[in-house]
């Protein structure tokens, strides 16, 4: 029901956003050398929909992800969120606004607090927020995890006891808790086997429908983003190479480097043997990337002008961005 | 007061299932541990062992490793763990072997065992034999061969590629060091100019554009599909028979795991030799392997040629893993998923270990531990499903 | 939050009469109970709580009992009369010439250092004190010392190293550059130094004493808490679940209350446990040197120093019940609390766990 009320407008827009980390501290020289861990990317994302978020280890996914909650200053850009700028509320207010959305991260070990019952894990910022009242805490506790599989008999155990499936169960209970309308999903599966992602996937796909959650996926694993998202954008050393719709990426795939992911996925079938894109060549480093477009060091359909004139992210079919000079710039 | 309750055994039942060991089982256990470990590296400590007592006859002369019944199992103070529980399969030679299973269900103990690497002295393999035939033609008996000769066979006839490669390379070396230092350990008559060679060699091998430049740099300037590659270089560097890769690829992302597994298959074709390749991974296993083992909490529970296991699994567990990958024709409708999760090593229950998640599950399948039934010559898989023998009319009348 | 967004929180508790029932009546493995139970796996630290426990009781039950027994004072003194009879031998020529022979039978009355009897167990030292009783309050003096001293070190060492490693940038330069200047400083030298120059000044009254030195104790101790407790959180910071921490939208002093130093703790009671034995250390090396616990009122350190062989050879040699059970006494305190320390560093240690 919550599905039905779900209007056309966009929940979270993401523009220019950047994020650049100083390569070392104490440099002494004036121009320091920067990591563009995420370097002007631009996205929204339509209320009550997945978007998936994929690319190489080390491009910036994590980072961006981080910046869109403001876990961390950004160096440029903007993020608004549910019509406000987060970039410019003030600390006091934005903490007030966390609860909206949340966060589910990769290491289902590192992102529980050893010292806390599961039921305070869960619990604490539900208090803090006040969310339900004071009465009907304990319940609706319960119902949250409940909704999420977990036995109410969990309530008093200490994260150490449960396995790594269980604790990602934890770890959305705790987003869920908190009545979000975003939230981001940092490679919530890459620490758990394949029977254990089947249940993750399906429980976050449950709670999308049952409460109309909007999410950022984050992945590295393209057949699970296939079948997560709904719009996906590609990522490659911090700048966005394709966006668009999950079917037109997958159908059409536009971007050499789109290209090759696609290619390089492992089918489980022995008889489907792919004609795979094996890229020669090493990630560059992200602290001084290749001139003109990023991908060009890899890419098989390199020409001149692509050392000297970076790409520009450009729509070519309706909802499908590319950016790349295989396609006219104007 | 709680703390005493650390003294105490409390237990209830329907609720909380869970064993929890007081301190004085504890010390129990340690002690019988202690016992049976010490008998354990006593075998293997001996010094002078006529080689009559390790030597053995392959069953198929075609086969590079043989495990039979394998146990291996980790002396805990918590219980025993029996990480490896009766695994049996073999590696032909110049074929790829993939060994897929939830993490933990002793994948890597397996492979672990068969280098004699397992870390003792807690672990320790317990019963049943492996036989690897070496390149001079020589069959040991790897469960008997005591440690000084062991660490002539390693390395040089097996060699193994580990998951995390920044782990298996000291960092305080150069690539060119440790490259060095094992030809020089494993060949004879090798100068440290010739062995410099071969290491320049091997590294042009595994496809490195400069293998002069990344000779002389240390693994942490090397990205991660490139320390992967100098640990394949690494291995191969003594022509070695048989390659045990353990998650070669997990660490990395799909495009260097597509660069690396066709290197793998390359080379497997060039040094004819046969590879384990240990994953988790369905997708790497259909493009890589020729036979297929699932094991699943320390047993096999289903092996054959990649096509049997694709085509007609027949295992629930197998089906099930299956089915709950998202490919691309799986997208709208919810995914398939096992339900539940691996239970709990230490208190492993007599009936079939599956039965918990098992969607299938039926009264037989609280009996005995089912038997492997045979489908084909090659295909294999332990469930009563296929069991007629010990199906009662009830069962067969549900299917 | 608007209403609409209240009402649907609320449908998850709609039906709230079906609570499950929570009866806490399973067992719960905490981390604390874990920790204890490996704590007591080991059969070394168990001798090591075995030990403090003798002490504690030692000290801070024995002188009620000696007192409602025997009525024993820490500063009675007890002139014990020797019976030993001393016959003295004259002879004298007395006036009419004839030599007599005087013989004199008296018995010797002030014996201070009394051998170890039944009324005096470990006898009486040079100041007819009874030895057992002052050895009990001689250890409540240290063990008191030392707990408030490593109480003082850690609560200080924890408020400047949480400042540091919370807020970091200049705040951390400032106060780990404080701590380097502390470290480098010789310890013990300048604790001699001070408590002579605290015991000349004559303004203050011997009892204080005490006071200034648990106040330099700490001063020179306080460093070594806020370096660990700077690398706690440090690395804790680093930790996903407090970035989960923020994503909730707690406030900062939760975060750090109910995240950051409950997280920090296992390390802090390993060095607070393991400095115990280092202070009472200190104590009686001053109590030794007569810097420390002022004469009337016992202490170790300062029952060995009668001992001082400066002082003459004679105690040394012929009364070692008088030094050798303190010297007991420390050598059981300050291994006990480092076996204890090191049990629980293993308990504690991550590693350890299966
Ligand atoms: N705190 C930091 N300080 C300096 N550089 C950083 C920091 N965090 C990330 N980076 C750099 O920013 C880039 C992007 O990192 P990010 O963690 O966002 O990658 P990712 O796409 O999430 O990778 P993965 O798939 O491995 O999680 C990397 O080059 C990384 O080294
Ligand atoms: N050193 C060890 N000590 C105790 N148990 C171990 C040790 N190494 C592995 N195990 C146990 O053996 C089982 C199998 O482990 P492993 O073979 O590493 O799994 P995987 O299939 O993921 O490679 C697991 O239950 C694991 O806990
Ligand atoms: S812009 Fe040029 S280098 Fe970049 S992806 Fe397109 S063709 Fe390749
Ligand atoms: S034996 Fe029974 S429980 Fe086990 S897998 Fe087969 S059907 Fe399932
Ligand atoms: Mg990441
Ligand atoms: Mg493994």
């Amino acid at each position: 029901m919550e599905k039905a009320k779900i209007d056309n407008d966009y929940i979270l827009e993401v523009k220019n956003l950047k994020k650049y980390y100083p390569v070392s501290r104490f440099s002494i020289s004036k121009n320091r050398a920067y990591v563009k861990a995420v370097d002007d990317i631009s996205f929204k994302i339509k209320r009550g929909t997945t978007m998936g978020l994929v690319g190489e280890s080390g491009c910036g996914k994590t980072t961006a992800g981080r910046s869109i909650l403001r876990l961390h200053d950004i160096t440029g850009g903007q993020v608004v969120f549910d019509g406000k700028d987060l970039s410019k509320i003030s600390p006091g207010k934005l903490r007030r606004m966390r609860p909206q959305m949340q966060m589910i991260f990769q290491d289902p070990y590192s992102s529980l607090s050893p010292r806390m019952p599961v039921g305070e894990i869960i619990g604490e910022a539900v208090r803090e927020h006040r969310i339900v009242p004071k009465s009907q805490y304990r319940s609706y506790i319960l119902k949250v995890m409940r909704d999420c599989g977990l036995q109410p008999q969990y309530f008093y155990r200490y994260p150490h006891e449960f396995s790594g499936g269980q604790r990602q169960r934890i770890s959305i209970a705790r987003a869920v808790a908190l009545n979000p309308k975003f939230i981001v999903c940092d490679e919530p599966l890459s620490a758990l086997d394949v029977s254990i992602q089947a249940q993750i996937i399906n429980l976050m796909k449950d709670l999308q429908e049952q409460y109309g959650y909007t999410y950022l996926f984050i992945s590295h694993d393209l057949s699970v983003v296939e079948y997560i998202s709904d719009t996906i954008g590609v990522m490659y050393l911090g700048s966005m190479m394709e966006m668009g719709d999950k079917k037109r990426i997958f159908e059409n795939p536009m971007h050499p480097y789109t290209k090759a992911l696609l290619s390089a996925v492992p089918i489980s079938d022995p008889d489907v043997k792919m004609n795979r894109i094996i890229l020669s060549g090493d990630i560059p480093s992200p602290v001084n990337p290749p001139s003109g477009c990023k991908f060009r060091t890899r890419c098989q359909s390199c020409m001149e002008v692509c050392a000297r004139k970076v790409p520009k992210l450009k729509e070519y079919e309706e909802g499908h961005m590319v950016a790349c000079h295989l396609y006219s710039q104007d | 007061m709680g703390l005493l309750n650390i003294f105490k055994r409390k237990k209830i039942e329907g609720i909380d299932n869970t064993m929890y060991l007081t301190l004085r089982d504890e010390r129990r256990i340690s002690k019988e541990n202690n016992k049976i470990i010490k008998y354990y590296e006593r075998m293997k400590a001996r010094k002078n062992v006529p080689e009559e007592e390790y030597l053995t006859q392959m069953r198929d002369p075609n086969n590079v490793v043989e495990f039979e019944n394998l146990h291996t199992y980790f002396f805990t103070d918590v219980g025993t763990v029996k990480s490896v529980n009766g695994v049996s399969f073999d590696v032909p030679q110049g074929k790829i072997v993939g060994i897929v299973g939830e993490s933990g269900c002793g994948k890597s103990v397996t492979s672990l065992s068969l280098m004699q690497l397992v870390q003792a002295p807690t672990g320790q393999i317990v019963e049943g034999s492996i036989r690897y035939k070496a390149n001079d033609g020589k069959c040991y008996e790897i469960t008997k061969v005591p440690r000084d000769k062991m660490l002539k066979i390693r390395g040089k006839d097996i060699s193994m590629i580990f998951q995390e490669p920044m782990t298996s390379l000291n960092p305080v070396f150069r690539i060119g060091e440790q490259m060095d230092e094992v030809v020089l350990l494993h060949e004879d008559g090798m100068t440290p100019e010739s062995a410099k060679k071969r290491s320049i060699e091997m590294l042009r091998l595994v496809g490195i554009a400069m293998p002069e430049k990344i000779y002389s740099k240390y693994p942490h300037e090397l990205s991660g599909g490139m320390r992967q590659r100098v640990m394949i270089a690494m291995a191969l560097s003594c022509n070695p028979r048989l390659i045990i890769a353990d998650e070669p690829t997990t660490a990395l992302d799909v495009t260097i795991q597509a660069q690396i597994l066709e290197l793998l298959r390359e080379i497997k074709e060039k040094i004819n030799g046969s590879i384990m390749l240990i994953t988790h991974d369905l997708g790497v296993i259909a493009e890589m392997a020729d036979l297929v083992v699932v094991m699943y909490a320390g047993r096999i529970i289903e092996k054959g040629t990649v096509r049997e296991i694709f085509h007609s699994p027949k295992h629930p567990y197998t089906i099930g893993l299956m089915k709950s990958k998202p490919s691309g024709k799986t997208t709208d409708d919810r995914l398939f998923s096992i339900k539940g999760q691996v239970p709990n090593p230490i208190n492993m229950p007599d009936h079939c270990y599956f039965y918990n998640r098992c969607d299938r599950a039926m009264e037989v399948c609280l009996g005995e531990y089912p038997k492997l039934i045979q489908f084909s010559p090659t295909h294999f898989a332990a469930c009563y499903l296929y069991d007629e023998s010990r199906l009662s009319g009830d069962d067969l009348a549900k299917e | 939050m608007t209403d609409k967004e209240r009402n649907k929180a609320m449908s998850y508790t709609d039906n709230n009469n079906t609570e499950p029932e929570l009866v806490q009546n399973f067992r719960v493995i905490s981390p604390g109970r874990m920790v204890a139970k490996r704590f007591f796996k080991s059969k070394l630290s168990i001798a090591g709580l075995i030990m403090i426990i003798f002490v504690f009781i030692f000290s801070f039950v024995g002188p009620l009992i000696i007192d409602a027994t025997w009525g024993y004072k820490e500063t009675q003194v007890f002139k014990i009369e020797r019976n030993t009879d001393m016959v003295t031998v004259a002879q004298f020529t007395g006036p009419d010439g004839r030599t007599y022979d005087y013989y004199d039978k008296s018995q010797t009355v002030i014996i201070f250092k009394a051998p170890p009897s039944a009324e005096h167990w470990l006898g009486t030292d040079t100041s007819g004190f009874d030895i057992f009783t002052r050895l009990m309050y001689g250890g409540r003096i240290s063990l008191v010392i030392s707990f408030i001293v490593i109480f003082l070190e850690t609560l200080v060492g924890i408020i400047l190293g949480g400042l540091a490693g919370y807020f970091g940038k200049w705040v951390d330069q400032l106060i780990m550059r404080i701590v380097d200047v502390f470290a480098c400083l010789p310890y013990l030298p300048i604790l001699l130094v001070l408590s002579a120059a605290i015991s000349s000044i004559e303004t203050i009254p011997a009892e204080h004493r005490i006071y200034y030195l648990m106040a330099f104790i700490t001063l020179m101790g306080w460093t070594g808490v806020a370096r660990i407790v700077r690398g706690q959180i440090l690395m804790l910071r680093e930790q996903e679940y407090m970035m989960a921490a923020t994503t909730t939208g707690i406030s900062s002093i939760h975060k750090i209350f109910r995240h950051l130093i409950p997280n920090t703790m296992p390390q802090l009671i390993v060095s607070a446990t393991l400095g115990l034995g280092g202070v009472i250390l200190y104590e009686s090396t001053l109590s030794y040197l007569g810097l420390g616990v002022p004469f009337p009122r016992a202490a170790w350190g300062s029952m060995i120093a009668l001992a001082d062989p400066s002082r003459g050879q004679e105690i040394l040699a012929y009364y070692p019940n008088m030094w050798v059970p303190a010297g007991i006494l420390i050598v059981v305190t300050v291994l006990g609390f480092s076996f204890i320390g090191d049990g629980l560093r293993d308990a504690f240690d991550p590693r350890m766990k299966r």
